[in-house]
């Protein structure tokens, strides 16, 4: 029975420069923040970052770690825009893959069932196919004819979720209010992990949530992380909360260079243990 | 506020989903109240309620009727168009295309907002509404920078089936409530709020506005649906700090 626990550290060592990495979690919504973190400590560079957009990119960003952010909007939730993104997209250093919501759900489902892309309305006639003039559109072979985007499936070099509860083996257990799109990641990646909150044994996933929580199971993930707070300074419900002071700290911190030393002094530098010591100190 | 409700008149079934601002929330719990009982509401997050649940309450008891989590609702309610959806809108086109994505050319914005979201789907598949709190030139524009939602105008351009899949209802602003029902699918002014004249829309608009001969005024609240507002829907008043009364 395979024991596939890992550190953060062995999943960021199987990252190599300039591959395509799939982000759970939504907004600053329990990201795996953990991971990043570590992604941050790493050489790894020039990733092309997949995710529906939160603090997660923005680090990457402002860390110089993304060459290309694929993404259908970038929000911190209480401050809508996320400003190290915003400063990456202003200055031009990074480049960007813009979709549509449903092209972003669809492109990675496609990857996911194998396909090369799955037909949606969505697209059609915006500027999203102006800026990605790579997406062409599909005439339905039925008698409608109808034109559709053909919508290219999102293929993940490696992804990464946060879970509330996983076992050792690999099932992941989600207890917030919505399970979000992290199954899809795992599915469209050829390298698949989770970090959880905490490692329980198996028999006891169901005293915290009932079986329709369980939307992650072994076969889609190679390894798992126990990662305590690690989706810290997104809401990890219903374990905690978004620290919404915290967050603005890091909102802030992108308002200079020097700011953003200053932050990453504070924080970034050590290793996770020394981040969340950081963290409850301040 | 009324103009917020009235949007959904004649709805039936399905989710009147303001995304921004109070207002349009307030709006949406005043119409399921008042004329539309059947109107869908979600939480703000994963959770579809049922009867009255006030804004800026947040120990409100909130009854829920439904589970909607984020891909569900394109599964089941935006892509089968059972949806009437209040957007915000950074720019608004005299012909009725919005862009919430960015300002400025794409590939480098001289500002970056949210990006696309899903305002292209939204307007392909089904109701769509805009709230915009600070009328101004700066948001009605000649052209918008960046096509994030599909207006009439271009949608019955590009033909197919995107003509009877766009469905854009009206623009309410904090001074008057806009629609698309002119010659062309050109902006036109449908009502003005109390106390506004046509002469500050106008200069408020950075694009010609068609102006019916028979103009008329938004229409005010009732009794009843004021003492609802204050006392039942929006009992701490987070309309006044979004546009004062």
């Amino acid at each position: 029975m395979a024991d596939k626990r890992v550190t953060e550290d062995e999943i960021v060592a199987e990252m190599r420069d300039g591959m395509t990495i799939g982000i759970g979690g939504w907004g600053s919504r329990r990201k795996p923040m953990s991971v990043v973190r570590a992604i941050l400590r790493s050489p790894v560079k020039d990733l092309t970052v997949v995710a529906w957009g939160g603090p997660d990119v923005g680090l990457l960003c402002a860390a110089g770690k993304v060459k290309k952010v694929v993404y259908a909007f970038v929000s911190l939730d209480t401050i809508p825009l996320e400003p190290h993104f915003r400063a990456a997209r202003q200055s031009g250093t990074i480049e960007a893959m813009e979709l549509d919501e449903g092209m972003f759900y669809w492109g990675l489902y496609a990857a996911g069932l194998r396909l090369p892309f799955l037909p949606n309305r969505a697209g059609l006639g915006s500027d999203v196919m102006r800026v990605n003039p790579g997406i062409k559109t599909i005439r339905s072979p039925y008698e409608d004819g109808e034109e559709l985007v053909a919508v290219p499936a999102l293929n993940l070099d490696l992804a990464v979720v946060h879970m509330n509860r996983a076992d050792r083996r690999g099932n992941g257990q989600f207890l917030g209010p919505d399970p979000y799109f992290d199954d899809l990641f795992l599915m469209a990646a050829k390298r698949r992990f989770l970090s959880c909150e905490r490692i329980v044994e198996t028999e006891d996933f169901l005293k915290e949530g009932s079986f329709h929580t369980l939307k992650i199971n072994r076969m889609m993930v190679d390894g798992v992380v126990e990662a305590p707070n690690g989706a810290h300074f997104t809401a990890c419900a219903p374990d905690y909360g978004r620290d919404e002071a915290f967050q603005s700290r890091y909102a802030k911190a992108a308002a200079s260079p020097e700011k953003w030393a200053e932050f990453k002094s504070a924080y970034l530098e050590g290793d996770e243990a020394d981040y969340q010591k950081a963290v409850r100190a301040s | 506020m009324i103009a917020c409700a009235e949007i959904y008149r004649g709805d039936g079934e399905i989710l009147a989903n303001p995304t921004v601002g109070s207002i349009p929330f307030i709006g949406a719990r005043l119409a399921r109240a008042t004329f539309e009982p059947d109107l869908l509401l979600t939480d703000g997050e994963s959770m579809l309620v049922a009867g009255m649940m006030p804004v800026g309450v947040a120990a409100a008891k909130k009854v829920i009727e439904g589970w909607l989590p984020y891909r569900m609702s394109f599964d089941q309610v935006v892509w089968p168009g059972r949806r009437h959806v209040v957007m915000g809108a950074s720019q608004v086109s005299r012909y009725g295309d919005t862009n919430i994505a960015a300002i400025g050319p794409w590939e480098r914005p001289t500002a970056q907002l949210l990006g696309a979201r899903g305002a292209p789907g939204n307007t392909v598949n089904h109701a769509t509404s805009y709230w915009i709190p600070n009328h101004s030139v700066r948001v009605f524009v000649a052209e918008v920078d960046f096509v994030s939602g599909l207006g009439p105008a271009r949608a019955s351009r590009l033909g197919g089936s995107l003509p009877g899949h766009n469905d854009i209802r009206q623009v309410i602003t904090n001074l008057c409530v806009i629609d698309f029902e002119s010659p062309g699918c050109a902006a036109r002014l449908r009502s003005l709020h109390p106390g506004v004249t046509v002469e500050e829309v106008i200069q408020k608009t950075g694009f010609p506005l068609f102006i019916p001969n028979d103009l008329g005024q938004t229409r005010a609240p009732t009794e009843d649906e004021l003492r609802l507002i204050r006392d039942v829907i929006d009992p701490t008043g987070t309309r006044l700090r979004e546009v004062p009364e």
